[in-house]
């Protein structure tokens, strides 16, 4: 079920009322039908996989609380001396650790098999022998919604469960679980939330709030606007530059760039905001994902920005334990031996960047392009981190540098670089994504763009005029979202004339109907 | 403490850390080097700071940092 499609909104007509008149204490249960019912929608058959990450986590979470529990007791029934309470409470965590591996390995194993083995088996098929032909269609499974979002939601739940030193903070129902994976506005392309945040809204009985309810309708609908009148219209051309590299090299691959950066961002945060949206209309705050990114100076600084809670999922659960691990501990200690002190301690940093980075590539999808756009994307943090002390010299001896002007160089810069980085997202495979990027430099061929412009892509000059400026609109929303200026909006009738003007540009303007695809949000085939 | 100070300079010189109390929030030191930082607390004073401690409260101040030794070794 599309969250552009009529039967969506149908969907939400039904479960508002039954959530705010049948409320009370069940409310959330209420949330928990609809989500089901949801995800029933993208075939039955995906609510096992679900099921299983669900039952997974619920029993080795509550072993685990049952094992703190279990501590607290028996630490307070006998005296101890201190080694024989550091040694008992070492004993219990490597139980709880047991249970966290079993739970990890099951999360895991299910996002490992259906997402990867199709792409692993047909890198073994090429190393076979020319003669031994072997057939890999079968090992290419059909994506459950969400999977890779859900999976890393409830694989956080494990390790903050297993982190934790209360046993308090551990669902003990399983069905309350059940909706904190599958809770429906954010299924399909996160954010990615974690239990401590959401826990606190999720669950809480509320009564129908008019200023929830304007405020999450017409965020919804902004989201609606920029997916319905950007992103699907110019992911038509984005697919039409891409579909034929023949035809389009040179200049055409900066067009293909710049609109995939445009559609991209456009269908993002639009299906993040009509979560966060839709979500504010139950009463549920969801954590926000984006801050503005293309106003970034800096690749780190864009990813501290765009898709936060996938970046800060991989720094505290992935870049922080390995950095810290013993290997890359004693790595650094030879290093240091061998290197000297400045350059040893990097070792262990630059190792866990690359690993983080490598595998935030696979985790948005399997094949050797993400490999590649993650690895670069390490690289380019890594130079930038290593420069850090030159562009400090740079700015203290250049008065320019520190100019709103030299800032928008840095903000161009970083802009475009994130837009070749990008290009491996958009180009089937890696030789032709570097050969298309060659050819901006070697065939770059201007006149083409001068006389034909973007005429051969299949949009009609309207379709720019509407998307142009549905995108100055993003831009000033986003100039007040920043500015906190967004109460001057919030009396009913501003707020209703807003989401009528909104329901009224997407009905008339938007990209939807005979001759266009009901497009699925493009993060949810990461 | 003198000998944490001595630690938080040599990571990043150009902060007050006699008086900061944001060195996280306000991204005065940012991943990398609380990584540098971390390994260097756990070789010199014998610690074992890990993963599961690296919240803000325990690193946005000097005073935080100590009081996060001082636990870890009590423990």
């Amino acid at each position: 079920m599309l969250f552009t499609s009529f039967s969506f909104l149908l969907f939400l007509a039904l479960l508002l009322p039954a959530y705010y008149c049948l409320g009370g204490r069940r409310q959330w249960r209420i949330l928990l039908a609809g989500s089901l019912i949801f995800y029933a929608f993208s075939g039955w058959r995906n609510l096992l996989y679900i099921g299983a990450t669900v039952v997974s986590s619920f029993i080795a979470t509550t072993r685990m609380a049952n094992l703190l529990e279990r501590q607290e007791t028996y630490l307070a029934e006998h005296r101890l001396s201190a080694a024989e309470s550091k040694s008992y409470r070492r004993g219990i965590k490597r139980r709880r650790l047991r249970w966290l591996i079993a739970s990890l390995a099951v999360n895991l194993g299910i996002l490992a098999v259906v997402k990867y083995t199709g792409f692993a088996a047909d890198n073994l098929a090429r190393l076979l022998p020319s003669g031994a032909a072997w057939e890999t269609g079968g090992l290419h499974f059909l994506l459950p919604l969400g999977l890779s979002f859900y999976t890393f939601q409830v694989v956080g739940y494990n390790i903050d469960m297993y982190r934790s030193k209360t046993a308090e903070a551990t669902e003990r129902s399983v069905f309350r679980l059940a909706l904190f994976v599958s809770f429906f506005p954010q299924i399909i392309q996160g954010p990615i939330s974690r239990w401590g945040d959401l826990r606190q809204t999720l669950f809480t009985p509320r009564r129908f709030c008019a200023d929830d309810f304007s405020a999450g309708l017409l965020r919804a609908l902004f989201g609606l606007g920029k997916k319905l009148l950007v992103a699907d219209r110019l992911l038509a051309a984005v697919r039409t530059l891409t579909a034929d590299p023949a035809e389009f090299y040179g200049v055409y691959v900066l067009v293909a760039v710049f609109l995939y950066a445009v559609t991209l961002y456009a269908d993002f945060t639009g299906g993040i905001d009509m979560t966060v949206g839709i979500a504010r209309m139950f009463g549920v705050r969801v954590t926000e994902n984006f801050r503005r990114p293309f106003y970034s100076a800096s690749i780190a600084e864009y990813w501290r920005r765009w898709h936060i809670t996938m970046g800060t999922w991989f720094r505290d659960y992935l870049f922080y334990p390995l950095s810290l691990s013993r290997p890359l501990t004693r790595l650094g200690e030879s290093g240091v031996k061998l290197l000297g002190k400045y350059w040893g301690r990097r070792l262990p940093v630059w190792c866990a960047t690359m690993v983080t980075w490598l595998a935030t590539g696979v985790w948005h999808g399997a094949s050797w392009n993400f490999v590649v756009w993650g690895g670069l994307n390490g690289v380019v943090i890594l130079i930038s981190q290593e420069l850090i002390p030159l562009y400090k010299s740079f700015h203290a001896r250049w008065a320019f540098s520190n100019t709103k002007f030299y800032h928008a160089f840095q903000v161009l810069r970083t802009f475009w670089l994130m837009c070749f980085i990008r290009s491996f997202d958009i180009y089937a495979g890696v030789g032709l994504t570097c050969r298309m990027l060659l050819s901006v430099a070697a065939r770059f061929d201007g006149g083409r763009f001068a006389a034909a412009g973007l005429s051969p892509l299949g949009l009609a000059a309207a379709d720019y005029v509407i998307a142009f400026l549905a995108v100055g609109g993003m831009i000033i929303v986003g100039r007040v979202q920043a500015a906190g200026a967004e109460s001057r909006f919030a009396a009913p009738p501003a707020r209703l004339a807003l989401c009528g003007a909104l329901a009224v540009m997407t009905l008339v303007f938007g990209a939807y109907g005979p001759g266009y695809d009901a497009r699925q949000f493009i993060y949810n085939r990461f | 403490m003198d000998e944490l100070l001595e630690i938080l300079r040599d990571i990043q010189p150009d902060v007050d850390y006699e008086h900061c109390v944001t060195l996280i929030d306000d991204g005065h030191i940012d991943s990398f080097a609380l990584i540098s930082l971390i390994t260097s607390i756990n070789r010199v004073f014998d610690a074992e700071i890990t993963a599961e401690d690296i919240v803000p409260e325990n690193f946005n101040s000097a005073r935080a940092i100590m009081d996060l030794i001082q636990r870890l070794s009590a423990e």
